[in-house]
């Protein structure tokens, strides 16, 4: 098999495994949860097997895995579709293979399998807890079963199908099909406990907001093929479509090559949750854990960063090194912003999952800033390495709420939340596992030093931020990695250190080890996949290893941007911003005694904390702004449009054809149609047959004397008419 | 030589002998006499015709012949019927033959 041939096979797997399950074994959790896990094992061994032939191909930008088919016939041609790994999407395909994986494995020991079935679990409900006796005669509840198990792994199948499609399109139709296949499916996973009124909303949210971004990169995609006449990526971004698209000018000072990148680079905005669109994914949480660690790590998310990565040469055109275009500018506005805004939002969030959501729009806004200010490479690397750590505390999280409920359980109050980091504390000493590796996820997140890999990723943004003159930009990212370290640090010190604030925290147990597992293998990944971009010049480490990714991801595009130049500012920056922030969160955290304590971000910020409690009120404005007016202008449209009007005009159409019916039918069907018509001509044909019957006497000898007799009349009647 | 005319005379004669047999005879038997006798009288016909119009052929003579061959069944037919009928009936009287009678 070529790597080609594995290309196009890759989502196949997830979406047989999606088909299977839905219509086979969704009765079994085991064989389910074996196909999909099985499916996802077979696509990150493909996904990995594509991964080494590209290492092992030279100069793979130039050379990469492509294959196409003619796909749909139109007027002169064909519309095509086909595969393309370069580096880029070779680096997302190793990150997404692993980390489906991953969570594919994770979501058996999330979703209990092998636990009793609830006492009272429904379907849509998350499960409450089975009570079991042991051999003394104790009663014990214990967490139960996912009660919908075979279907999660359906739809998360379905999503990863929707994942390795996109990555593996070479044109953006195809990309967009899975980027819409994944909208669907996180849909239907944030929606997975649809009983619940805040997880159907929030599934109708998230849904509704990426639409909107979505209409906006359909129109791109509308106005590309316009103005190309293709959507394939070898097409567009060629030297003389992208000259030809830099100068023409379409609208607002934007060449058209801007107004696409910009309309295509709103689909992200809505996918990675960047301002103003950003808020779908905190409430995204309401989905089970694997869900909230596939959407905001694997997939989804990356998906956005991905899409504007690739489009970069669009929006980029007529770009010269040293001034911004105009989309670029909007870019790096928008990323930097959502960077600073969504971390400020995080400090405040008391919910486990709640934190790491704001983390995530953070850390995509360090993404959309990179790309915008022109370091794609750098973008690419925290992309990858963020996938890594973030999807690492997620399921870390997901362990920890695990763990919280399994002390719910054993205490029997469930007014406890466990979710609610309040509530936790110490938990280092009954889940070391989930401990030390969401540890490691943390410090990569907040940039720790040298031994993690967000250090070298976001590293390499400030250096290219700051070599490049980006003053704003660098400023404000700054100090969005200090309020990254700092809320990181509270996290680990609210839920981990000190000593349990409730009960429930005390009875809090480590998870099993289909859980704990991915958690291992993705702390490596969250130290390791640092050390293949060390910038050459890096003090003492520098060139001890070489700066891999930069090589490989750089020579996506045909003129590979010369890596920044190295300065010291940027690297002190980096190291303060993320000491400082782990430093001061553990110190201002660190006396969080009890589980209603005022967190000391209150006394300090006053009403301002109130403020960011609240994000913004972005959710009222919203409310008010798009919500509530859409709502009252449906109703208006039901009660007074619909009902009123179109209904009045159909009912009274209706009573109309109803009287003109009933005066046909007494005044003219009944007396006429059938009295005369259709009674009269059946008593005729009655009367008639009454008489003739009696010619029928049964005696064959009248017969014949009667055919005699007629045959005689015939005779005379001819001898006279024809002889005479 | 004798001219055509009497043949033809005696088998129209034979022939509406045989009609009237038919048309007025009771006895089922009869009437299947009846029938013998007009086809009889067309046999006549033909072998007359092949006679004084085409001797040099044998058309006429096979007509005749296959004429008898029908005959002959059909009075086998026509006599078991007549049996089966007085069977169940205990008659041949035509008119009393009145079963399909409305």
């Amino acid at each position: 098999m070529t790597p080609e041939n594995i290309i196009w096979l890759l989502p196949l797997p997830p979406l047989l495994a999606f088909v299977i399950i839905v219509l086979f074994t969704n009765k079994s959790n085991k064989l389910s949860h074996s196909v999909g896990v099985g499916a996802a094992a077979l696509s990150f061994i493909g996904a990995m097997y594509v991964f080494i032939s590209a290492l092992g191909v030279e100069h793979f930008g130039e050379h990469p895995f492509t294959d196409s088919i003619p796909w749909l016939p139109l007027g002169e041609g064909w519309l095509e579709v086909g595969i393309r790994i370069d580096p880029l999407s070779a680096a997302v395909l190793f990150f997404v293979g692993i980390t489906v994986f991953m969570i594919f494995l994770y979501s058996v020991g999330y979703h209990n399998f092998g636990q009793p079935k609830g006492d009272h679990d429904k379907k849509g409900y998350p499960p409450h807890g089975a009570t079991v006796e042991d051999e003394h005669g104790h009663k014990h509840t214990v967490p139960s079963v996912e009660p919908m198990y075979a279907r999660f792994f359906a739809f998360i199948g379905l999503f990863a199908a929707g994942m390795y499609t996109l990555v593996i399109s070479d044109n953006l139709l195809t990309l967009f099909v899975g980027w819409e296949i994944m909208g669907l499916c996180s849909y239907l996973l944030i929606g997975f406990w649809f009983q619940k009124e805040s997880a159907r909303n929030a599934g109708i949210k998230a849904f509704m907001t990426t639409r909107i971004g979505d209409v906006f990169m359909l129109l791109g995609l509308a106005f590309l093929y316009t103005a190309t006449g293709s959507l394939s990526y070898e097409v567009i971004f060629s030297e003389a479509t992208l000259h030809a698209l830099a100068s023409t000018p379409a609208f607002w000072g934007l060449s058209v090559a801007g107004a696409i990148g910009l309309l295509l680079f709103i689909g992200a905005v809505g996918k990675s949750a960047q301002w103003p669109l950003h808020v779908w994914l905190p409430d995204a949480m309401e989905g089970p854990t694997p869900v909230s660690a596939m959407i905001h790590a694997a997939t989804m998310v990356s998906a956005g960063v991905y899409m504007t990565i690739r489009i970069f040469p669009l929006f980029s055109a007529g770009w010269d090194h040293h001034t911004l275009t105009p989309a670029m500018s909007i870019i790096a506005f928008i990323g930097a912003f959502t960077a600073l805004f969504a971390a400020t939002i995080a400090i405040a969030q008391n919910d486990v999952k709640g934190v790491l959501a704001y983390s995530t729009i953070s850390q995509l806004g360090f993404m959309m800033a990179a790309i915008g200010i022109g370091a794609y490479v750098a973008a690419a690397f925290h992309l990858v390495t963020h996938a890594f750590f973030k999807a690492l505390l997620f399921l870390g999280s997901g362990s920890v709420i695990h763990g919280m409920e399994h002390g719910v359980l054993h205490t029997g109050d469930h007014s406890v939340d466990p979710q609610d980091m309040r509530n936790m504390g110490g938990l280092r000493k009954k889940m070391p596992i989930t401990f030390w590796t969401f540890l490691i996820g943390g410090f990569a997140l907040s940039g720790f030093p040298i031994v993690t890999a967000g250090f070298w990723s976001k590293d390499e943004i400030f250096a290219d931020a700051f070599a490049h003159g980006h003053t704003a930009v660098f400023v404000t990212l700054a100090i969005a990695a200090f309020l990254t370290a700092f809320y990181t640090m509270r996290q680990i010190t609210m839920t981990f250190l000190g000593e349990a604030r409730t009960p429930e925290a005390e009875h809090a147990h480590e998870t099993p080890w289909t859980m704990t597992t991915p958690l291992v293998v993705l702390s490596i990944f969250a130290v390791g996949y640092g050390w293949v971009g060390i910038p050459e010049e890096f003090p003492v480490i520098g060139g001890l290893l070489p700066n891999w990714f930069h090589d490989f991801v750089g020579h996506t595009l045909a003129h590979p941007l010369p890596a920044p130049e190295f300065s010291m500012i940027p690297l002190w920056t980096s190291l303060g911003v993320a000491l400082g922030g782990l430093g001061i969160g553990y110190l201002t955290y660190r006396n969080f005694k009890s589980a209603d304590a005022v967190d000391p971000m209150r006394k300090l910020l006053g009403p301002v904390y109130h403020f960011i409690e609240n994000k913004y009120y972005f959710d009222e404005a919203y409310d008010y702004l798009f919500v509530k007016p859409a709502t009252w202008i449906s109703e208006v449209f039901t009660n007074k449009m619909d009902q009123g009007v179109i209904d009045g005009i159909l009912h009274s159409f209706g009573k109309v054809s109803y009287f003109i019916g009933h005066t046909v039918r007494d005044k003219f069907d009944t007396p006429v149609v059938n009295r005369f018509v259709g009674d009269g001509s059946a008593d005729a044909v009655q009367w008639f047959g009454k008489k003739l019957r009696k010619m029928q006497t049964g005696r064959i000898q009248q017969y014949m004397f009667s055919a005699l007799g007629v045959l005689f009349i015939i005779f005379i009647a001819l001898y006279y008419l024809v002889l005479a | 030589m004798i001219p055509i005319s009497w043949y033809l005379i005696v088998a129209a004669a034979l022939f509406s002998i045989g009609l009237f047999g038919v048309l007025a005879r009771k006895n089922a038997v009869a009437i299947l006499l009846g029938v013998e006798l007009m086809l009889n009288a067309v046999n006549i016909n033909l072998v007359t015709f092949w006679r004084y119009n085409a001797p040099e052929t044998v058309t006429g003579q096979v007509f005749a012949i296959i004429v008898f061959a029908v005959a002959a069944a059909e009075v086998a037919v026509g006599l078991a019927l007549i049996i089966s009928i007085y069977r169940n009936r205990k008659t041949v009287v035509a008119d009393e033959l009145d079963m399909m009678k409305w």
